[in-house]
């Protein structure tokens, strides 16, 4: 059972990464890549999102949403799938502003160095598209905490690594068309070929 | 009078296609465009799903924009969009219910595109109607282009056809075109929006990046929707 689970953790983590693999969350991805130690904040934050919101979405998709979820309350015959992406997207709101209360009391010097990016990881792809992922590969409560840690995980080391990366190229000369934006796609696409190496991995 | 009301509208479709392009200027809505690129028509399907969801939240938006109360308008504009995108993902599944496996969790993820946020946070709720479905329409379809353009080249280069229709004959079938392969994959994606980049930037000097100083502060006016 452990063995499951730490294999959903790796592989979320290497074969299925999120930002390399499936490209999401790409955009705070790029913006946010310059320094390296508001890249490792970053991670950190995008792992604690997802760990709280992927077995949210998971518990209210199993107990209200899905077909025939509603039996407990007497209804039967009730599909609600359709209403995922609304319910996610407020679940998602509301953690990231629960996630912002807590580090502002505990550890608000992280809070601070996160800024703006905190409350923007409500419209970053890779959170909504992880608990979309858990959906579709229907996993139970302590698969999804698993998958959630997992996924977070593995967009965060996928950040750092870009962005000590980032910051020697910052120092470089190179092609005035290619700097910044121009740059920081091959980059990502050489990382994203090492990590297309490890796919059909199986644990 | 009328004139100038015609040449601004042109400037509001216009401008997103190349001067301020959503994805390689204001760098918004990267995650779709790279990833249901393997192909020419899973890219044609979700251009037409994001220019629909676009054009229909900058309108509502732009119409509810007097009698939106401030303090909750993110919520209002994420549920409006939410439910614009409910209804592209069940017309997918009816109508055409191969492509919407193809781009499975990517249609619900239009939904966290930061192409249509931006648009309806710095456009729809300081403008009015027309020209909101105007700057819907230019983002969506400056967004299309860029989106056709890869998907043609990763499916053409990747398997030698279009649509699905053999262009360049492969060695196995008699012709000479060998397909390489790493165009299915992901990094192919960024290699050619890094090109596709590049030129633009070449044509374009305006569009360059500096130094990390002007670098850093374009970033944030692209990201703090």
């Amino acid at each position: 059972m452990t063995g499951d689970l730490l294999a959903i953790v790796f592989r979320a983590i290497f074969v299925e990464n999120l930002a390399l693999n499936f490209l999401l969350g790409v955009c705070t991805y790029v913006a946010v890549s310059h320094r390296v130690t508001t890249a490792v904040g970053l991670g950190i934050a995008v792992t604690a999102v997802q760990t709280i919101t992927v077995p949210l979405n998971n518990l209210i998709y199993r107990h209200l949403l899905a077909p025939e979820a509603l039996r407990w309350a007497g209804i039967v015959g009730l599909d609600l799938t359709f209403l995922r992406f609304i319910t996610f997207i407020g679940v998602i709101a509301a953690g990231v502003q629960v996630l912002e209360l807590a580090l502002d009391r505990y550890f608000p010097r992280l809070q601070h160095a996160l800024g703006v990016y905190l409350p923007l990881l409500t419209v970053n792809c890779a959170i909504l598209g992880a608990s979309l992922f858990m959906v579709q590969r229907d996993y139970n409560f302590s698969e999804s905490v698993a998958y959630g840690f997992g996924s977070g995980a593995g967009w965060g080391i996928a950040i750092v690594l870009f962005a000590t990366i980032r910051e020697r190229i910052d120092e470089t000369e190179v092609p005035q068309g290619l700097r910044g934006l121009g740059l920081a796609f091959i980059v990502t696409g050489i990382l994203a070929v090492g990590f297309v190496g490890l796919r059909g991995l199986e644990f | 009078m009328l004139s100038r009301l015609i040449s601004s509208s042109r400037n509001t479709l216009l401008t997103p296609l190349l001067d301020g392009n959503p994805i390689t200027l204001q760098v918004l809505g990267l995650c779709s465009a790279l990833a249901v690129t393997s192909s020419l028509r899973p890219a044609l399907v979700m251009s037409a799903a994001v220019i629909s969801v676009l054009v229909f939240a900058n309108v509502t938006v732009s119409l509810l924009r007097h009698i939106m109360p401030q303090s909750i308008r993110l919520i209002i504009e994420v549920t409006l969009i939410a439910s614009a995108v409910i209804v592209v993902d069940e017309v997918l599944k009816a109508f055409v219910p191969d492509i919407a496996v193809i781009l499975s969790v990517f249609v619900g993820l239009i939904i966290t595109n930061c192409i249509v946020l931006a648009r309806v946070e710095s456009f729809a709720m300081h403008n009015g109607v027309w020209a909101s479905l105007l700057d819907g329409l230019g983002n969506g379809l400056g967004y299309a282009w860029i989106l056709l353009l890869i998907g043609a080249v990763r499916e053409l280069l990747g398997t030698g056809s279009l649509l699905g229709y053999e262009v360049l004959q492969l060695t196995e079938n008699g012709g000479r075109f060998e397909p390489n392969e790493l165009m299915l994959l992901t990094p192919s994606a960024f290699f050619l929006l890094a090109l596709l980049v590049w030129m633009i930037r070449s044509l374009r000097p305006a569009q360059r990046e500096q130094t990390e100083q002007t670098q850093s502060n374009n970033r944030s006016s692209g990201v703090s929707l």
